[in-house]
This record gives C-alpha cells, structure tokens and sequence, in this order.
C-alpha cells in the first residue's frame, strides 16, 4: 500500500469542501488499506475485548465489584491501548489519527467500558496533551497513557449542558495568589467514580468564559454523589462530583485564563469523531450476532435467515454501517494529512493537530451524527431479529440496544451537532475560507435555465451514481443558498430548518464517502470481488436520495412560497432524478453473503 | 539459554473448513490465520521463562510468505527473532526435518511448540524431533519449570497426571494450562517491526505421506424423539439407522 500511496500525489481538500468540490477515489482512504501492523493492533484489542470484557459484561453493568472496571482499564494501560495518541516521549504510542480511529472503533464493540476508555483517552487526557505546558505533559501524561491515573472531563453542569459555557463553577485565587479555590457542581462525570485526576471547567472572579483546570483528587474537596441510575452503560462509572475550596496550584490552570471554553470545544471535536468511529464495533457485532441467530433460529420448519423480511434488516444493518465506516475513516484520514501536513511546515506538534482537528470540525460532527443514528438503527433491528429473544435481558441485544441510546446524547447533542456543522459552513463561507457563494449563484442561474439534455456515459462503474452526487450537492447549493439569504440572521431561530440542511449535508457526504470506498476497493481487488459492496453502495445512495429530497422539502416548505417555491420544487426534482434500482434484490445479495460467511464481512 | 517456538499457521477456530480440487486441496479463501492455540501457550511460557531467566527466543514456521503475518505476531508477542522454512509444510515429517535442521545449526537448550497443530492434529512433530535430534521429548506438557538445567514438568495421562523430571536440552510438546495466552501489547506491535524475520529454504524434501483427499464429516442431523414407551422402536432405529447396536 505504501508503494501505492507514495506513487500517487493526493489532492487535499478543506474542511466542508466536499459540498462543492469532487473528491477522486484514489484521494481518500479507505478501511481495507490498513496496514499489516494496524490490522494486528485491531486483533489485539479485539483478543482484549473478548478475554476481558465480554465474558464478564454482567459483572461489569452490575458495579457490584468496585474494583471489577479499575482493574480491566490498568489491564488495558498494560497493553498500550490508553496511550495510542500520547507521543512516545510522554510514555504512549504516539501513534497516528487514523490509527487512534481503528482503536475506539473495537474498543466500541465493548459496551459500557468503550465510555470509561473514550472518557479516559479523549476528553480526560486530551486536554493536557494539546493545551498543556511541557511542566503540564511531563508530570501527568505518563501516568494517563500508561493507566496508572484514571482521568474525567468535569464540564456539565446541572443547569449547564448544551449551553456549556453558563456553567457556575467558580475559581478564586487565594490571597497569596499561588492556588485558585474552586466551588461548585459538576453532572454526568464520566469515570469519576475511579478518578485520579479531573479536567475541571470554572469561570475565575466574573469572567465571561470558562477556564480549565488541572485538579488532582489529592488536592482535597472533591466529594461525589452516588453512581448514577442510568439506561445502558451501566458499567461506567457516572457520578455528581463536588467541588468545596479545592485547592488548586495556580500552576495547574490548563492553557490561558477564559480559553477554557475553546479547549472544551476543540477536545469535543475530537470526540465526536471518535464517537463517530467508536460505534463501529458495536455496530459489526450487533450485525454479526444477528446474522448468527437468524441462522439457528428455525420458524415454519426453516432458518429464518431465509425470509426476505430477516434478510431486509441483516443487509440495511451491513449497508449503513459500511457507510458510516467509509465516512469516518476518509474523514480520519483527511484530519491526520492535515496534521502532517501543518507539522512539516513546522508548526509544533500539539497545535498542528489542533488546527487540523479545527478545519475538519464539520466532519468530526458529521461522524458523530451519522455514527450515532446507525448505530441505533443497527440495535434496533438487532432486538427485532432476535424477536422475543431481543426483549430478553438473558441475550445479548438488550445490553447492546440500551447501551447505544447514549450517543446520540453525548459529545454534543445530535441537535446541537446538527446546527453546528450547518453554523460552521456558513461561518466558513463568511471568512472566504470556502467558496459557497459562486456555486450556489450557478446553481440558482440553472434553476431558471433549460436543462441540459446531455446522457452520462454509464459504461464507467459509478459514473451514473457520481453524477447523482454532483447533483445532491447542487440540492444542498440551492437549498442551503436560498434559506441563508431568506433567513438570513433568523436563521438560528429556524433550527428545524438548520437540522434539514444538516441532513443534507450529512448523506451527500456519506453517500459520497461509501461510492469512493467501493471505487477504491473495486481497483484494489477487481469488480468480481466486490459484487456485495457494489451493492450496498447503490443501496445507500438510493436511501440518501429519497432522504435528501424529504429534508429538502421540508426545508423549501419552510421559507418559500408561489413560484419561487415552485421553481424550487422543480429544480429538486431534476437534481433528485436518479434511476430506480432494484433495493429487494440488491439487499438479499448483501444478506445472503453475510449469511455464507456468518458475521458481517466487510471490515 | 536459547529457546526456539515452533509455531504453526492455522486457521481460526470458527473458519468454515472447504475443500477444492477434488477434495485434495484446503480452500483458503476467506479463511482467517491465527497461531496455533497450542503453540500460543508454548509461546506464552517461553515469554515467562525469558522474563524470569533470561533467555534468546526464536520463532519458527514451515510455511510460505503468507505465514508471516503470523510470525510477526509471535514477535509482537515477545520473541526476539523469527525464521521461516520457506516452504508449505508438506506432513509432519517434512516438518520435523526443517525445525531439526535449524536446531543443529543453531543449538537451541529448549524446543517447545503445541502438543498438536489444530488443522492436521498430527500431534507428531515434538516427538519425531526428539528423536531427530537425539533429545528426550516430552508431551503433552501442561506445567513446565526449569531449575538450573534441570526442567520439572507435569504431563497429562489417563485420568491422573505425570510429574516428569529431565535435563536440558529437550523438546516438549504443551498445551493449556502451561501459561496463559498473552495478547500483544501495542509496544510488542510497534517494535515487531523491526525484529529480524529471516526466510531459509528447506533442507532436502523428505515427504513421506501423500494426501489422497479429505472429507468432511457428515452434517449434523436432526435430533429424533422417541416416546418413552416405545423402546422398541428405540431399538430399531439405533440398529438400523444410528447402526451402533
């Protein structure tokens, strides 16, 4: 692969670029590039997740032996998987974004402890990584990556949630000006139950933003309510944690007073698109252990993995997480060029990364949303072809299905996230830093033209479908242009239509992410080879069309009326034109080969 | 001390087993590769025994260029070096010679693999080694001590347990619960790399089997209930059908 890579000259895209400029197959990575070394890292946390977890997933929700989840994360520091993203000076693995990707995807296959270890390694040591001082680094993030300190994210607060920055937690500097006491309340603390050391949010004096913190549980005043009673994740730790004069070093503030609310940001971007990869494990062994079932659950005398109903639901649940696997892992690999890309032109490291996770911002929300939304999909059609069985709390699709309903929640609500990646494009084309507005005006000038007549060579494998998502693009052009001039500053207040427009956004790019996958992977193994991919892309892209064109209604519906609607409606029909593809048929093929190799057998 | 593991490269465990050709050939397509489970815990003591004693740990495979993935996991896992036979492992025999060959070469005081591979399951290979080599062997080890060049081991027979004493150098065949598996560590990975992982042609081909074909076992039936009154056609049908009577 590396030959492969080091032969062809990538063309870089910008963040959120992809609504207006087209990407080649050969310029975005794709799952099956791994390499040996990486596929072997997979494995070894998958042998992790099968050894030490699974077999005891009822101990683990039952939080009956306190010590149970402490002992599994230092067994987990052991082998090197709290450490993947600290640098190799710092005690970790140091090793690359898209790598670090692979990681929370199959430590997402571990039910509640993917939530203790995405706590620990994103938002808990993050934080310190990118903002912290070398002091800062050198003292504490050795302990994180190696497992010796449990770390927590202290942000949420009970009145402050979505609206992080209202937060009430105070800081004040003490009289000798060398700790700043810190009072208040923090909510839904993942791991603080077991933590050693707290990234706390605080506003110091009056001051209009947060400020972040470094705080050792040794400083004394931390006091914490009981374990949350919570739906799934029952095995993460979850507490109310106090803080009552914590005595904290002015040393430990994190990065500059009042940048506190742009550390939060920033270190939820990044989780958000480990969130994102981090239900792909869930998302495989839920497919998996459904296909299994329905093939040793026998009604009417055979396997019910012979009904086209049962069928539909294994090949949607292959279909939608082989999407969401493309998107991630194109977008990973867009983030991690960049971070290499800053680096060499010799921007330090920590900040580099920053700033390529910055410029992705819409993707990381993207991922999130998109990521979350399958992975529900996929336990809800897990529960419903294991029947009965499903509603069962003695097998496993209960767990799985009340475990998922979390993210969609947090790392950002999916509302919140949907706002954001469309308030982010349009702030983006504001700044010039991505050219909208000349798309959008040719777009608006064809509306009122003749057609085009002209038939796409469809000899081309995709030709057909990459001319459907240049067309898509142009919904999301005239869409998207139009509700910003019509609403223009109402636009915040329109959010349904903002979470239409986000929709948009959010299929093109995935429906693009999977046709530039299966592309990629047709040239790698050849088109016999890839027959149920190229099925499931053609699937895909005819459920994002039918998507596409509901949002876009709505969203016409909501700010256009008379003939500039019916221009509108038009103007969507020719975009939304694509031909009609045989879904039953296409969806048994998928099924069937997922029945013949038994699991879900496309990563 | 210089220890070799002799690892074998078979399929996982849940692989579904095809044959082409006839019958006469394994169909690998599809087919995911793992260290032989047996072979893994001789690793996995070895590991043991190089962190207590110090010693030099050699990993061996017979088999062509796809085995190597799986090397680079035994090496992941704590060898220090690999070699690769480079050729398919034709019978167990064929084996036994290449691992022979090297280990004249290179003068190893301790030879371990799994007491059988989980593809063939010949369960030959330790033994025809020992006697290659004029070493004692012993198998199936499941506990393994070694006090200066003394080795203590315990073997599993018949219902009970062996306690078996011998002196360096020797072959032994293990199995569970010698030690416990050892999953890598992301360092073990990252450093693999960069271990040697040399390939060696084989010695002069000593095949002496042939395979004719392979079948595979029937499918499972279905399961047929007889009413407890009727014994006789219970009878019946473990004479004529079951034909166990």
């Amino acid at each position: 692969m590396s030959t492969i890579m080091s032969t062809i000259t990538k063309t870089s895209i910008n963040g959120g670029e992809f609504l207006v400029k087209e990407t080649e197959a050969k310029d975005i990575f794709i799952f099956e590039e791994f390499t040996e070394e990486q596929k072997m890292m997979a494995q070894a946390c998958q042998d992790f997740i099968d050894t030490e977890i699974h077999p005891r997933s009822e101990e683990i929700d039952s939080m009956k032996h306190p010590e149970l989840v402490p002992s599994i994360f230092k067994k987990a520091g052991d082998l090197g998987l709290l450490g993947i993203a600290v640098p190799e000076e710092f005690g970790g693995m140091g090793m690359s974004f898209n790598s670090s990707m692979l990681i929370a995807d199959i430590i997402g296959g571990a039910g509640s402890f993917s939530t203790t270890y995405g706590a620990h390694t994103g938002i808990g040591t993050l934080p310190i990584l990118y903002y912290g001082t070398e002091d800062q680094k050198s003292k504490y993030l050795p302990k994180l990556a190696t497992g010796e300190w449990a770390a927590c994210y202290c942000l949420t607060e009970p009145d402050a949630g979505s609206d992080a920055n209202s937060g009430k937690t105070k800081a004040t500097l003490t009289e000798d000006g060398k700790h700043y006491l810190i009072n208040g309340q923090k909510m839904w603390i993942s791991n603080a139950g077991f933590a050693d050391l707290f990234i706390v949010f605080a506003k110091i004096e009056n001051d209009k933003n947060l400020t972040a913190f470094i705080v050792e549980k040794g400083f004394g005043g931390i006091t914490m309510n009981e374990e949350e009673k919570k739906m799934g994740i029952k095995g993460s730790s979850t507490r109310q944690v106090f803080f009552n004069d914590c005595k904290v070093p002015v040393e430990n503030m994190l990065s500059d007073r009042q940048n506190g609310f742009k550390i939060a940001v920033n270190i939820l971007n990044i989780g958000r698109i480990k969130l994102g990869a981090g239900v792909l494990g869930g998302c495989r062994s839920v497919a998996s252990m459904s296909v299994k079932y329905a093939g040793e659950r026998k009604q009417f005398g055979v396997s019910i993995n012979s009904f086209g109903a049962i069928k539909q639901k294994l090949a949607e649940m292959a279909v939608r997480t082989y999407a969401c696997e493309s998107l991630c892992y194109r977008a990973g690999q867009d983030i991690e060029d960049r971070m290499d890309a800053l680096a060499a032109e010799g921007m330090p490291d920590a900040q580099a990364k920053l700033k390529a996770l910055e410029e992705f911002a819409i993707e990381a929300a993207i991922a999130k949303v998109h990521g979350s939304e399958v992975l529900d999909y996929v336990v809800d059609q897990g529960v419903q072809v294991y029947g009965g069985m499903g509603y069962s709390a003695d097998a496993p699709m209960e767990r799985a299905y009340r475990d998922a309903r979390i993210s969609r929640i947090y790392e950002g609500t999916n509302e919140i996230n949907r706002m954001l990646m469309v308030g982010m494009l349009l702030k983006r084309a504001m700044k010039g830093e991505i050219n909208l507005f000349e798309p959008a005006m040719a777009v608006s000038a064809e509306l009122t033209s003749v057609p085009s007549f002209e038939t796409v060579d469809t000899s081309e494998l995709f030709a057909a479908e990459k001319e459907t998502i240049k067309k898509l693009k142009k919904v999301f052009l005239m869409v998207g242009g139009k509700a910003a001039m019509a609403l223009a500053d109402k636009m915040e207040s329109e959010q349904e239509v903002m979470m239409n427009l986000a929709d948009l956004m959010i299929e093109i790019y995935a429906a693009e992410s999977v046709i530039l996958r299966t592309e990629k992977l047709v040239g790698m193994r050849g088109e016999e080879a890839c027959q149920p991919q190229i099925a499931m892309t053609q699937v895909y892209l005819f459920e994002a069309v039918e998507k596409i064109q509901t949002a876009a209604k709505e969203a016409i519906a909501a700010f256009t009326k008379g003939d500039e609607q019916k221009v509108m409606l038009m103007g969507l029909k020719r975009y939304t034109k694509a031909d009609l593809v045989n879904t039953k048929e296409l969806r048994r093929q998928v099924a069937d080969y997922m029945i013949e190799k038994g699991k879900y057998p496309f990563s | 001390m210089k220890i070799l593991v002799c690892i074998t490269h078979v399929p996982d465990t849940t692989s579904k087993i095809q044959f082409t050709e006839n019958n006469t050939k394994f169909d690998k397509n599809g087919v995911q590769y793992i260290i032989g489970p047996y072979d893994d815990y001789a690793l996995a003591r070895a590991v043991e025994i190089k962190e207590q004693l110090g010693a030099s740990l050699t990993v061996l495979n017979v088999g062509e260029a796809e085995t190597e993935p799986t090397l680079r996991k035994a090496l992941a896992i704590g060898a220090d070096d690999a070699i690769r036979v480079n050729s398919f492992p034709k019978d167990s025999f064929f084996v036994a010679k290449q691992i022979a060959a090297i280990a004249k070469q290179n003068g190893y005081d301790l030879i371990l693999m799994g007491r059988e591979s989980i593809d063939f399951n010949g369960g030959m290979v330790h033994g025809m080694v020992g006697e290659l080599l004029g070493m004692p062997s012993i198998s199936p080890v499941m506990k393994l001590e070694i006090e200066g060049d003394k080795v203590k081991m315990a073997r599993e027979i018949e219902g009970g347990k062996e306690y078996v004493d011998a002196k360096l150098p020797l072959v032994a065949g293990c199995q569970e619960p010698i030690a416990e598996w050892k999953i890598p560590n992301m360092r073990g990975i990252m450093s693999a790399r960069t271990k040697p992982l040399v390939v060696v042609e084989p010695t002069a081909d000593a095949v002496v089997t042939d395979v004719t074909s392979f079948i595979l076992p029937p499918a499972k039936g279905t399961v047929k209930l007889v009413d407890k009154d009727n014994v006789g056609e219970l009878v019946r049908l473990l004479k004529n059908e079951a034909k166990v009577l």
